[in-house]
């Protein structure tokens, strides 16, 4: 018999503490979907996703009824369209349109996977597929597109860095009338993830079956609830304790989700992503996490240290509590989706170079961040290629969705809206990078991915 | 299939009453019932059984959601599976 306590704390996490279950991602292979022209590959990729996933909404709300957990959003992750339109002639926006249809014939808010690997190089259909993102992106709301540049095997295509600076500038540039909003949907990786259920990076990757679910779960407020009562005095074992063990509870609710959306799905379970996701909610903030630790502003010195912990004993914790445990894995840090990151900007907290810092421990990268309109394109790529240098020598995954905001200045306000949240303009270093990226070429990989 | 029952809010004459009207109404079984005091709120736990019931999980819900609101309460029905996988390995 379950003791009332603990039905008692169950409900308040989920009442009044934001405990959710972030996303159900099913991601859906699309390799038998190429054809010889972009209407062909389009009209195929409509029908395999809306049949793949007819059921996956009303399955996750009748999951969420009978649990009593919320189900935050219901996602797609299909296969780098880059290799499924390798061959297909004709204009690859074609493919973000039947995307998006898709998506909204079944109740999604976003499906991902425009995307292309080029970490050691491109083929032509990368090329042409990159070259159409941001015109794809500003003209559909739900595609979400990622493009990984580097690799820990590779190193850096920094030819591919700095190009995408100049697309991300493109992005902008085409939805500058809505905050360039067409940017929150673009995130440049180093080492990314296959099995990632959370947006905007997601998409299938090659190595994945025909369909699978993945779960990306949240709790960032049952996380800062648990820490304000266990009090300024606890010592960092006992915080790392009580993050351990709540992190345990957090993801069995996501092992328990995720078994259940496989089986009425009759689709493949692959992993738990054991991620704290904040949202713009009151509360449900990594920030408040941080300074619960004891930092009067998140930012302020001891910031990356208190991330680092607060990262590895959220994975300590979660991963007793899930079969297969991927995806990123850890804590998020998107600025503009979290009240206290906004909070700590507009005080002056917390500085582009601190959240660098900060990347280096946590999972992700620099995430919703945005700077000023007139931000060069290599000033973005040079931001890219030092992200991707953490993630490729420290062997793990970052990324960069950066927002060059039209028209704005530092320190102006921005809004998204709605999981994307907003915030304030955060100055960039005024110095050139352009001679830097216009070499071009590739940082070789380092010396650590000799493990054979 | 079991169930667990959560009445949460201010303490008041009949509220056990209330509840097992519903479910008796809907040949749902009661199997264990607890209550107490949680945070200065009345919070009655209730196990009940509801694989004979003669509706779906969605319709009891809706009418023991309904139910609470008419008498400033909340109540949730959530399966037991929830709690079991959060605090039992």
């Amino acid at each position: 018999m379950i003791e009332p306590y603990e039905i008692v704390e169950t409900i308040r996490m989920i009442s009044s503490e934001n405990l959710d279950i972030r996303t159900i991602t099913m991601g859906i292979s699309l390799r038998d979907c190429a054809g010889a022209d972009m209407d062909i590959l389009s009209a195929r990729i409509y029908d395999k996703i809306t049949g793949a996933a007819r059921d996956l909404v009303h399955t996750g709300e009748a999951i969420e009824r009978e649990y009593g957990i919320p189900i935050i959003n219901k996602r797609i992750a299909v296969t780098p369209i880059s290799i499924v339109a390798e061959s297909s002639k004709g204009d690859c926006v074609k493919v973000a349109h039947a995307m998006e249809r898709a998506a909204k014939e079944l109740g999604i808010n976003f499906i991902g996977g425009y995307s292309a690997l080029v970490h050691k190089g491109y083929t032509g259909g990368d090329k042409r597929m990159i070259d159409s993102i941001p015109e794809a992106l500003a003209n559909t709301e739900r595609v979400c597109a990622s493009v990984n540049v580097a690799t820990t095997k590779a190193g850096i295509n920094m030819d591919a860095v700095a190009h995408m600076g100049r697309i991300i500038k493109q992005a902008a540039q085409l939805s500058a009338g809505r905050d360039s909003i067409a940017c929150t949907k673009l995130v440049v990786f180093a080492n990314a993830l296959e099995d990632n259920p959370f947006m905007a990076g997601a998409f299938h990757g090659i190595g994945e079956p025909e369909c699978v679910i993945n779960v990306g779960i949240s709790g960032p407020g049952v996380m800062h609830n648990a820490l304000q009562k266990l009090g300024p005095k606890a010592n960092f074992s006992e915080v790392a304790e009580l993050v351990k063990k709540t992190a345990f509870k957090i993801t069995r609710m996501g092992q328990l989700v995720a078994t259940e959306a496989a089986k009425r799905l009759n689709v493949p379970f692959g992993v738990v992503d054991l991620s704290l996701a904040p949202t713009p909610a009151v509360g449900d903030s990594v920030a408040l996490i941080l300074e619960d630790m004891g930092l009067e502003k998140c930012g302020a010195h001891g910031t990356t240290a208190a991330l680092a912990l607060l990262n590895d004993a959220v994975k300590k914790g979660g991963v007793m509590a899930s079969s297969h445990v991927g995806g990123l894995s850890g804590a998020f840090i998107p600025v503009s989706e979290d009240a206290g990151m906004i909070e700590a900007v507009k005080s002056g907290a917390l500085s582009l170079e601190k959240l660098e810092a900060m990347t280096c421990v946590c999972s992700v990268g620099l995430d919703m961040v945005a700077v000023p309109g007139d931000t060069p394109d290599y000033t973005i790529a040079a931001i890219i290629s030092d992200e991707a240098a953490i993630g490729v020598v420290n062997n793990k995954t970052t990324a960069v969705r950066i927002i060059p905001v039209c028209g704005k200045q530092a320190g102006e306000h921005v809004e998204f809206g709605g999981l994307l949240g907003g915030g304030v303009i955060m100055p960039v270093n005024k110095y050139s990078s352009s001679a830097f990226v216009g070499r071009g070429g590739r940082i070789p990989a380092p010396i650590s991915s000799l493990r054979n | 299939m079991r169930a667990v029952i959560t009445v949460i809010g201010n303490d008041r004459v009949g509220i056990i009453a209330a509840v097992s009207i519903v479910l008796a109404e809907f040949n749902v079984n009661i199997l264990d019932i607890t209550q107490t005091t949680m945070q200065e709120l009345f919070t009655m736990i209730m196990m009940v059984d509801i694989s004979k019931a003669n509706t779906n999980f969605e319709k009891l819900a809706e009418v023991l959601d309904v139910k609470g609101n008419e008498m400033g309460l909340k109540i949730r029905i959530q399966h037991e599976d929830i709690f079991k996988s959060m605090h039992r390995i």
